[in-house]
């Protein structure tokens, strides 16, 4: 036996010499360089050095990857319901999917940022957009839970958001599709001039975080399709790109590519707060829904606002500009030091780099080539620092590191390309497995990148992974960036179409990661504090348990007196104050998700028993050796039974066990 | 006495391993498998020896290592009732064994610094004390740590001293 295994051995030794030396094979495999696999080697029980975030794509969720392993840790709720948390499903997170459209069960997630303090990401929110029904949330990395929806009035395709501001001053949303602005019944042969582009501003506020449409731009009917925020010497400044300057309304893919240059719009938000905080703009009915979520309380609810403040561009001159970029630009983005402002010309052959003191002068001198509805046109070569001449074939995304270079993603090519900023030379170029969109260098939206890793999200995978019938993952690649050349050193499936992604050390955010919710601090009206608290009421037709869950029992567990037509209402406080120690909840016939229930958090579920029986329910979450037995029953009788509610748990009434 | 034998087992299973770098997938396993069968051994032999004896020297394993009992303090052990019915009543009851078991005459089974290292640390009692390892085989349920304070401890051991 022992010979065997030597044998083995010894012949896995003769291959891999055997491999090592036939390097010149390495280009097939994406020249995963030899030592890649310790790059990524994240030891059993041993924590990643960065948290990234990865928009869940039309899962309309956020996913949580470590990196360099690429290991996913939790996929967070946003946009859509999730079955596996009760998200979306329970009474208290349904109110977050509320809109003017009513509750919508899905979204289209797009770009997380995370929130920033002195131009650096601070670790505090992440914030995310949803594009289809125009919304921007913003998520706790405290709890790692949505904490608030506000959906964005007059918006169609909410995507050249939701970037922030160098200080979270505003965190932006801006629209994709021209639409009537307010909206109204109109021919659609008449777009041009009558469709209007919102872009808005949500002030952020600095303690809790809480959103509000701050103000809304009343744009040109363009697209606008990205943006970032201006910063150290440009903060102040957004740059949003546009395409579509055609005013087309159909057969976009050739209508919409007619122009050689479209625009990156720059927009000085400071002087239109200015303007703002001297009661400049006009209030204009709208409606949209604002969703909180109360932490006390455990509950969110949602309040339907009817008015948003609009600004037209003429009203504030000298605040608005644009810049004419070459072939409807995809990403916008602004390099550390908010000099460069990057126009990713997606049907271009070459990609338009702005600079922001040129820009300024430019204002200064009125170097302007005529104005687009009012809005002044900056001759080109007045603001252009240069262009990058066939740098690839499709550029999306640039991100930046802290040594002057820029990383752009080209998509039709597929392929990352380094390049250094003040000399437009193509430094590295590097293969992506395939159809490379986003890419993501953590604390890229800032003045500190913090540049050692690259993540590239590709969206056709096709041969990279087994195959699982026709619909295949979608990934991300991690690359090593931090030598001359970029190193490719992991391929990880991701969720959904990943759409940007935030990273961030994790030590920014680990050490305040909540464990539990204090029992003592728990505010919902139908929260137990203990098992003698817990009881069942009926209210006509209406049946409210409160429950209660610890480690492996409910209470109460045997319940009588449900009738058949009755709505029950399961209020269910998990008791225990332990870290990891979640119990779960269904209920046999209930038309909705178990609950998973955090300690110290309560949460209820609706049920409407239509069989008459005794039904049981049970937990859902392996919580201890006797999990197995965590588990009761309900009695449930024909309506027309006059047998009144009791509950018990082994033989007592709660609260009327033991006197103390 | 178990627990050296232990240690030495692992500590010469470490060392075949060692030595034996180039044939590390083999013993690997059997190396598991000799640690696991030695810690149920040591179980269970200790398990009758601590349920037949509930030692009053034994402090247990925790923050709390001495501790002087007085009168009894009315205030505090009302306050220590307060927290007994919040954090406890889910799994103990006086009169009757329930998910843990009775609390009926604990003070007088178990020293003060144990009835107080169970409360405050009860994920290292059952790994190291011998009658809350007793306890867990017994009983199947582990302790919750409620993240009580050393003071809320303090009042539900004084609460417990009312009941003896």
């Amino acid at each position: 036996m022992k010979r065997i295994f030597k044998s083995i051995f010894l012949l896995a030794i003769t291959s891999s010499l055997v491999v090592s030396c036939g390097g010149a094979e390495k280009g097939k495999k994406g020249a995963i360089s030899g030592n890649a696999a310790e790059k990524v080697y994240i030891a059993p029980g041993e924590h990643d050095s960065h948290y990234a975030f990865i928009s869940g794509g039309f899962s309309g969720q956020l996913a949580v990857y470590g990196l360099p392993s690429g290991r996913l840790f939790r996929v967070i709720p946003v946009f859509s319901q999730d079955p596996e948390k009760g998200y979306g499903y329970s009474e208290e997170t349904k109110p977050m999917l509320m809109t003017s459209h009513g509750l919508i069960p899905w979204g289209d997630s797009h770009h997380p940022d995370i929130s920033q303090t002195a131009g650096s990401v601070d670790g505090r929110w992440v914030f995310i957009n949803e594009n289809n029904t125009p919304r921007i949330a913003r998520i706790s990395l405290e709890t790692f839970e949505t904490e608030e929806i506000i959906e964005i009035p007059n918006s169609a395709g909410n995507h050249s958001s939701s970037f922030v501001t160098e200080n979270t001053e505003y965190v932006v949303a801006g629209t994709r599709f021209a639409v009537p602005f307010p909206q109204k019944d109109m021919p659609i042969s008449e777009m041009k001039g009558n469709f209007k582009g919102a872009l808005t501003f949500l002030s952020v506020d600095k303690e809790e975080g809480h959103m509000d449409i701050a103000f809304q731009l009343r744009m040109p009917g363009f697209n606008y399709d990205l943006s970032h925020p201006g910063r150290g010497k440009s903060h102040g400044w957004f740059f949003f790109s546009t395409y579509n300057t055609e005013e087309s309304n159909t057969l976009m893919e050739v209508n919409a590519s007619q122009n050689d240059k479209d625009f990156i719009a720059a927009i000085n938000w400071k002087k239109i707060e200015e303007y703002v905080a001297n009661g400049g703009g006009t209030k204009v009915p709208a409606n949209y829904a604002h969703n909180t979520w109360n932490d006390d309380e455990h509950t969110a609810k949602t309040v339907m606002e009817d008015e948003v403040l609009v600004i037209e561009p003429s009203e504030v001159p000298g605040a608005i500009f644009f810049l004419p970029t070459a072939k409807s630009p995809h990403g916008c983005d602004v390099d550390p030091t908010g000099e460069y402002i990057i126009g990713n010309g997606k049907l271009a052959a070459q990609m338009t780099i702005h600079s922001f003191t040129k820009m300024l002068k430019a204002i200064e001198d009125k170097a302007f080539d005529g104005d687009a509805y009012g809005i002044p046109i900056i001759k080109f070569d007045a603001v252009n620092y240069g262009t990058l001449e066939q740098p690839g074939l499709g550029p999306l995304h640039t991100e930046f590191d802290t040594r002057g270079n820029g990383y752009t993603t080209f998509f039709i090519s597929s392929e990352v390309v380094k390049w250094n900023i003040k000399d437009l030379k193509i430094i590295d170029r590097h293969p992506v497995y395939y159809s490379v969109g986003h890419l993501m260098i953590p604390g890229g939206n800032s003045q500190t990148p913090d540049d050692k890793y690259l993540v590239a999200m590709n969206k056709i995978t096709k041969d990279r992974y087994l195959p699982t019938g026709p619909e295949v993952c979608q990934s991300a690649q991690l690359f090593d960036i931090s030598g001359e050349k970029m190193e490719l050193l992991l391929d990880f499936p991701t969720i959904g179409e990943p759409h940007y992604a935030a990273g961030i050390a994790a030590d920014k955010i680990a050490a305040n990661s909540v464990k539990i919710f204090r029992l003592e601090d728990n505010k919902h009206p139908y929260a137990v504090q203990n098992e003698a608290e817990t009881k069942v009421v009926r209210k006509g037709k209406e049946v409210h348990i409160y429950m209660s869950m610890i480690r492996s029992h409910f209470s109460p567990d045997n319940i009588e007196g449900v009738k058949v037509g009755d709505k029950v209402y399961f209020h269910v406080t998990n008791l225990e104050q332990d870290y990891d120690v979640p119990h779960g909840i269904s209920m046999i016939g209930a038309q909705t998700s178990e609950l998973l229930i955090m300690p110290g958090r309560t949460t209820t579920f609706t049920w409407e028993p239509k069989q008459v029986g005794v039904w049981p329910f049970y937990c859902t979450d392996f919580c201890s050796a006797l999990h197995q037995e965590m588990q009761g029953y309900i009695r449930v009788s024909p309506a027309s039974s006059n047998i009144e509610i009791s509950y018990t748990l082994d033989g007592d009434v709660p609260g009327e066990e033991e006197e103390l | 006495m178990k627990i050296k034998h232990l240690t030495l087992v692992v500590a010469i299973s470490f060392a075949v391993v060692s030595c034996g770098g180039g044939e590390k997938s083999e013993p690997a396993t059997t190396n598991e498998t000799e640690t696991t069968v030695v810690e149920e051994e040591t179980v269970a032999e200790e398990a009758p020896e601590t349920s037949a004896n509930d030692n009053m020297d034994n402090k247990g394993v925790g923050p709390i290592s001495s501790i002087e009992l007085g009168e009894i303090d009315n205030a505090l052990a009302d306050s220590g009732k307060e927290l007994y019915k919040t954090n406890c009543t889910a799994c103990h009851k006086f009169g009757k064994r329930y998910i843990g078991p009775a609390l009926k005459g604990v003070t007088t089974r178990r020293s003060p610094e144990w009835i107080m290292n169970m409360i405050l640390n009860p994920d290292g009692m059952v790994v190291e004390d011998p009658i809350a390892m007793a306890l867990l085989a017994e009983y199947n349920a582990p302790m919750s740590n409620q993240q009580l304070s050393e003071e809320d401890a303090r009042a539900i051991l004084e609460f417990f001293r009312t009941k003896e």
